[in-house]
């Protein structure tokens, strides 16, 4: 995994709460057996007509969007299934991070393991840039802060094993698979019992 | 020795840690039973071949297909090709991954495959205080047998069979206490629909939810799965019923759980499991069963959800509230009653096991479904078909006018190509009713199985009390 420290870019914004993960890649796309190739049809349903043209009026097909790595979304995003299809199709897409107020569990842990930055900020700060849209943003991650255009910094929580694996671009199977002394111990314990 | 009280999720919890967490680092938690599917599983096997690593545990691992398998008998056992090519190329890889990696796998044509969350438990596979993961987000199901269960994503699915280990941050506690009975007519589906209009599509986010009282003592085993199934539409990630004979005389005898003096051995094990009087839980809702009504979703989150008499709720300035009645065709202060529908599905890991499908067929019984409505019923496993056909009630389905399919998920999120029709309004008894989960432009209208059935008469959404009355 590549190591992540920093990333500056212009917001993207879907205000939409509770923003689920069957929005954010269809069913239909995960007959897939790899997890290359989804972020043509991130947002699908949202992002095309039936006959496949762009809706115009959404927002990823607008100049604006255009090379915004960071997404806002309104709060409790990524509720629903567990498929990792979600965060594969952002990061494919290009988006490297999603901002909100609340972001659902098995995508937050999902995100992470692939080097997408979920960052959970308070509603005052999320309400600021949900009305700012193309605001120009600043995420650390050893000081897990988004930095505003203004020069305001704001702390998101983020795991502490999960920030060092991201920052130093260790990947958390091979943490796990060191542990296997300790699994090995475990289970002859177990099977004594 | 005095002990502090502990929760049934801090005992599993603790007995499951190989390495305990730290300010720094998560713990390391063993996984008991690995439930695998085609759709979560093929990069996950991937990264195992890549790195030339190996299945830890083969036999703590099972395999099943139902995402994207059909459900026309022709398609699973005559050979009639299977509609969606790539669907095809996905169950194929799933056979290539587990004789590969020595898995077993419950295949197209096994008389044990279903539903992952159906087969679990059904085959005694799933027991109490185990902990039990697949990379699908309803293994909250498993939890009715008081097991700590919860969905995971494909790198974690490589990460278990790897390691058949986790790391994993403890989640926090969430009691619901659920008093007093459900009246006739009101089933386990409109119990957890209420609990989730309380408490919020993400009023679970970090906890795993025990549902506790009398008003879930009562409840039958399929009953209490339909209730931790849906868990995670509150949100959490895992939902756990501490186990008690109920559940004991359910499990015994099913083919995978131990027999004579092991399995008294494992029940009095498993009578330690329930949460000690006085455990603390981070957080804690009553609930009143005898309050809770037929339930029925409006909207486009199961959070949507309003009684089957009762009118759609106004919501001024919210934009998406107004974003997901128009999807839905519906208007603030409308009632759903009498809305027609176009499809009825019964079936899925939330109501697609044998008692549903008799509650269904009680109310279906001497009834033809209404001009013009589809209902398709998916039996949850291949198990549960044979013994609704043993009881009969695959003929009253089709007496009444509806498709008898094979098992699967099918049109629950209509991978396999089982769709609802652009705009089409969908009664299913299944968990999500979210924007083209069943088909792009589809409208769905979650419900208990009486409700599905009384709705497929009628041709419209149905109080099914009414219909049984007469």
């Amino acid at each position: 995994m590549t190591p992540i420290r920093t990333l500056s870019s212009r917001t993207v914004v879907l205000p939409a709460a509770n923003i689920d993960t069957d929005q954010i890649i269809p069913a239909r796309f995960l007959t897939t057996t790899t997890r290359e190739g989804l972020g043509v049809n991130l947002f699908a349903d949202w992002r095309y007509h039936a006959n496949g043209d762009p809706q115009q009026h959404f927002v990823l097909n607008q100049t604006q969007a255009r090379d915004c790595s960071i997404l806002v979304a309104g709060r409790n995003f990524g509720c629903g299934s567990s498929r990792e299809h979600a965060p594969w199709a952002l990061l494919d897409y290009g988006i490297r991070a999603v901002i909100s107020t609340e972001i659902a569990d098995i995508f937050r842990s999902n995100a992470l393991k692939n080097g997408l930055l979920p960052v959970a900020v308070d509603e005052v700060t999320h309400a600021w840039l949900l009305h700012h849209p193309g605001a120009q943003v600043t995420i650390d991650l050893p000081s897990a802060t988004l930095t505003l255009p203004d020069g305001a910094r704001v702390a998101f929580p983020i795991e502490t094993f999960a920030r060092y694996c991201l920052v130093n671009g260790i990947d958390e199977l091979g943490f796990l698979l060191e542990q296997q002394p300790q699994i090995e111990a475990f289970e002859r314990r177990r099977n004594a019992a | 020795m005095d002990q502090t009280p502990r929760t049934m999720l801090e005992k599993i919890w603790q007995q499951h840690e190989v390495v305990a967490e730290t300010a720094d680092t998560p713990a390391v938690l063993y996984v008991d039973l690995h439930l695998i599917h085609e759709v979560t599983s093929p990069q996950a096997f991937a990264l195992l071949g890549a790195r030339g690593l190996t299945v830890r545990h083969p036999e703590l691992t099972l395999a099943t297909m139902d995402h994207s398998t059909p459900t026309r008998t022709e398609q699973i056992f005559g050979g009639a090709p299977i509609t969606l090519e790539s669907a095809g190329r996905q169950i194929r890889q799933m056979e290539r991954n587990c004789a590969r990696f020595g898995v077993e796998l419950l295949g197209l044509t096994s008389e044990q495959r279903g539903i992952v969350h159906v087969i679990g438990p059904e085959l005694g596979a799933t027991q109490p205080g185990m902990t039990i993961v697949c990379g699908d987000s309803h293994t909250s199901t498993h939890g009715a047998l008081g097991a700590l269960a919860f969905g995971i994503g494909t790198t974690e699915v490589g990460h278990v069979l790897a390691t058949q280990s986790l790391l994993q941050r403890k989640p926090r506690s969430f009691a619901i206490d659920v008093d007093n009975f459900l009246q006739p007519g009101v089933t386990a589906k409109d119990l957890i629909l209420a609990i989730i209009s309380r408490i919020g599509v993400s009023g679970g986010t970090g906890h795993v939810i025990e549902y506790r009282g009398a008003g879930v003592r009562v409840l039958d085993m399929e009953e209490r799965m339909t209730v931790c199934n849906m868990s995670i539409e509150a949100g959490a990630r895992a939902g756990m019923i501490a186990p008690d004979e109920t559940t004991y005389t359910w499990l015994a005898g099913r083919p995978r759980v131990a027999r004579g003096a092991a399995w008294d051995e494992a029940v009095a094990r498993w009578r330690g499991l329930p949460s000690d009087p006085g455990a603390h839980f981070d957080r804690q809702v009553e609930m009143n069963a005898a309050l809770v009504e037929p339930m029925i979703t409006y909207g486009t989150n199961p959070g949507m959800v309003i009684a089957i008499n009762g009118t759609i709720p106004e919501r001024k300035d919210d934009a998406a509230f107004d974003k997901s009645l128009a999807y839905m065709g519906f208007e603030p202060g409308a009632t759903l009653k009498d809305k027609p529908v176009n499809v009825v599905f019964l079936g899925s890991c939330t109501n697609g096991r044998l008692s549903d499908l008799r509650a269904a067929a009680a109310v279906l019984r001497g009834h033809k479904i209404a001009r013009g409505v589809q209902m398709l019923v998916v039996p949850g496993s291949q198990q549960v078909k044979r013994e609704a056909e043993a009881e009969g009630l695959h003929l009253i389905f089709l007496d009444a006018g509806a498709e008898w399919r094979e098992s699967g998920c099918s049109m629950c999120l209509g991978m396999n190509g089982d769709l609802v029709g652009k705009g089409e309004y969908s009664l299913s008894t299944s968990n999500r009713n979210f924007e083209g989960r069943q088909g792009v432009g589809a409208r769905t209208l979650l419900a208990s199985p009486l409700t599905a059935a009384a709705s497929a008469v009628r041709g419209r959404v149905s109080d099914a009390r009414e219909l049984m009355r007469h």
